[in-house]
């Protein structure tokens, strides 16, 4: 969800009305992506590297989590949207961590669509996190280094709790061509967009665009299609 | 004969062709038909400067006019020599430009579209594997005369050994044959002093695939020059999975060597595999580990995904995917990479240098 601040910029805007709006957008992302049947969807709300903004732009996010997850419990609950945060949570405030285990607690059986939340998050974090865990599988015995595949690897990711943990498609606005830690294993094959569009103004059209170009790829996982 | 040849030369050309210099592929084999090829090689060409040459080769006189150059020839080996001196002077004029602004250190190349081009121009099998390989000399050579130190290629995944079994066992006769082409004296690497990886699992390639590549690493070990690797029998998450493997062994050697020089404390070894696989040690058994992060990867034939290529290291990487197959891709390709490259530099470096810090 790329262009929040460059949005604001444009308008001669603060960057908190940047994010405001790309709040909105992600909630009209939320309803169609319901509406349209999509199983998972995961959204970067707030990188690793994100840590280094200025510190009231930080706090602004931070608290405009806490919003989002407070207001929208309803919408949660009704729509049966499972909702799931994940990143390196140690470094939340300590209301937002409280907040985002009351609303995974809440939403846990729901099935309709589910939503990661990806806040903290870093891509090679992990990977590393999922190292360690096998790691300690390797300290107790259970598992010898030489057992290790890429399967165990992938269950112990972050987005391991889902039946469908790798994107099919990846989008990224702004145009911006990278993936910027962001769910690098999950998103090995995953067929990317790229759109100039900034994030607010990412709308219906947009997603219908991207999930058009989607359907017109051709997608062989290394073999060859006849 | 040699007596009329040199009273001819000191005459006017009776013959004067004003035209464009081009690059021609022609057959290797001569008299075959162009489906039975295979494979093709680079000579000058062009109708303009044919002409010349069949002029010349009858003993005529003749004169290649185009707007920058006037030649006057008189054999067909120093037409050639003549055309790609000034091919490679263009090309250097066009990398002072470049050199303004940021150059890359490290482009990858996803080389998609070679099995496409074969069958969209209807020739045998592996014909787009083998000009796709004369591309790739090409890319190298620009890449090198760019001033980029290395270069990265993603040749064959670990996912293509599910494709048909003779078109994988052709892939790797193809592979060998390239390897030792590679080495041979008049090659790009042996011209810039190129270092070649091989990086994958090479006990997946057949024996003298795996030979000849374990070969070309051992002949090229103490090259000082720019970097060619090529990911070969190869993926992103296999590379993850033999770093943690790497990373274990490593720690499990040196434990029992504290073990053997007297060091019995159990604490000790619990101790260090908790720490053991961290970012520092996962970077440092990539197969990538003497390599910096690539600065752009370019994916041709318009497909936009990585298909599990260096996901790790590719994660701040410039994406780009141009839409000409690879067997396609040429000198003005390469040079649109690396003005859009320049164009986004600066964002890309601030990106970079903020995750640097995160680590």
């Amino acid at each position: 969800m790329d262009g929040n601040s460059r949005w604001a910029k444009a308008r001669d805007l603060p960057t908190s009305a940047g994010h405001e709006a790309g709040y909105r957008a992600l909630r009209e992302m939320l309803r169609l992506s319901c509406a349209w049947g999509i199983r998972v969807l995961t959204v970067f709300a707030f990188s690793s590297e994100n840590w280094l903004r200025p510190k009231v732009e930080v706090d602004f996010l931070m608290m405009l989590f806490e919003r989002v997850l407070r207001d929208n419990i309803g919408d949660f609950s009704r729509e049966c949207i499972r909702v799931c945060v994940i990143g390196d949570s140690s470094k939340l405030p300590i209301s937002l961590q409280k907040l985002a285990k009351e609303v995974e607690e809440m939403t846990r059986n729901n099935s309709r669509l589910e939503l990661f939340v990806a806040v903290s998050y870093s891509g090679r974090r992990d990977i590393a996190q999922a190292c360690q865990k096998i790691s300690q599988n390797v300290k107790h015995g259970l598992l010898e280094p030489e057992e290790i595949t890429e399967s165990l690897i992938a269950q112990e990711l972050e987005t391991s709790s889902t039946e469908f943990p790798y994107p099919d498609l990846l989008i990224r606005t702004s145009g911006e061509a990278r993936l910027s830690n962001f769910l690098l294993w999950q998103s090995a094959y995953s067929e990317l967009f790229f759109t100039e569009t900034y994030w607010p103004d990412f709308g219906e059209a947009d997603y219908v665009e991207a999930l058009s170009s989607f359907q017109k790829r051709q997608r062989r996982f290394g073999q060859h299609i006849t | 004969m040699a007596k009329d040849r040199a009273s001819r030369s000191e005459g006017t050309s009776s013959v004067v062709s004003f035209g464009e210099m081009l690059i021609d592929f022609v057959l290797d084999v001569a008299g075959v038909l162009l489906v039975e090829s295979g494979g093709f090689v680079k000579v000058p060409g062009g109708a303009p400067a044919n002409i010349i040459v069949a002029i010349t080769k009858l003993d005529g006189c003749s004169t290649f006019v185009n707007k920058d150059f006037i030649m006057d020839k008189h054999h067909e080996s120093s037409a050639s020599k003549f055309l790609e001196d000034v091919w490679c002077f263009l090309r250097k004029c066009f990398f002072s430009v470049l050199s303004f602004g940021p150059m890359p250190k490290h482009i990858a190349f996803i080389m998609d579209g070679n099995r496409r081009y074969t069958k969209s121009r209807n020739v045998k099998k592996d014909a787009g594997h083998r000009i796709g390989f004369t591309v790739l000399t090409s890319v190298l050579q620009y890449c090198y005369e760019m001033g980029v130190k290395y270069v990265t290629v993603y040749a064959f995944s670990i996912d293509n050994f599910k494709r048909q079994p003779d078109e994988v066992q052709s892939l790797m006769d193809l592979m060998k044959e390239k390897i030792d082409e590679l080495l041979m004296e008049e090659s790009v690497v042996n011209k810039y002093g190129v270092k070649i990886n091989f990086w994958g699992n090479l006990s997946f390639l057949s024996e003298p695939a795996r030979l000849a590549a374990e070969k070309a690493m051992a002949s090229t070990a103490r090259n000082t020059g720019p970097v060619f690797s090529v990911c070969v029998a190869y993926t992103s998450t296999n590379e993850i999975v033999h770093a943690i493997e790497e990373s274990f062994v490593e720690k499990r050697d040196r434990m029992q060597e504290r073990y053997c020089n007297g060091y019995t404390d159990e604490s000790i070894w619990a101790d260090n595999m908790d720490s053991v696989i961290s970012v520092t040690d996962l970077e440092q058994h990539f197969y990538t580990a003497d390599c910096p992060d690539p600065d752009i990867v370019i994916r041709t034939s318009g497909e936009t995904r990585l298909s599990n290529f260096l996901l790790w290291q590719t994660t701040f990487s410039h994406l780009q995917n141009p839409v000409p197959l690879w067997p396609e891709f040429s000198f003005r390709h390469l040079i649109w990479a690396v003005l859009e490259y320049q164009r986004v530099y600066p964002y890309l470096e601030h990106k970079r240098s903020s995750s640097k810090k995160k680590h």
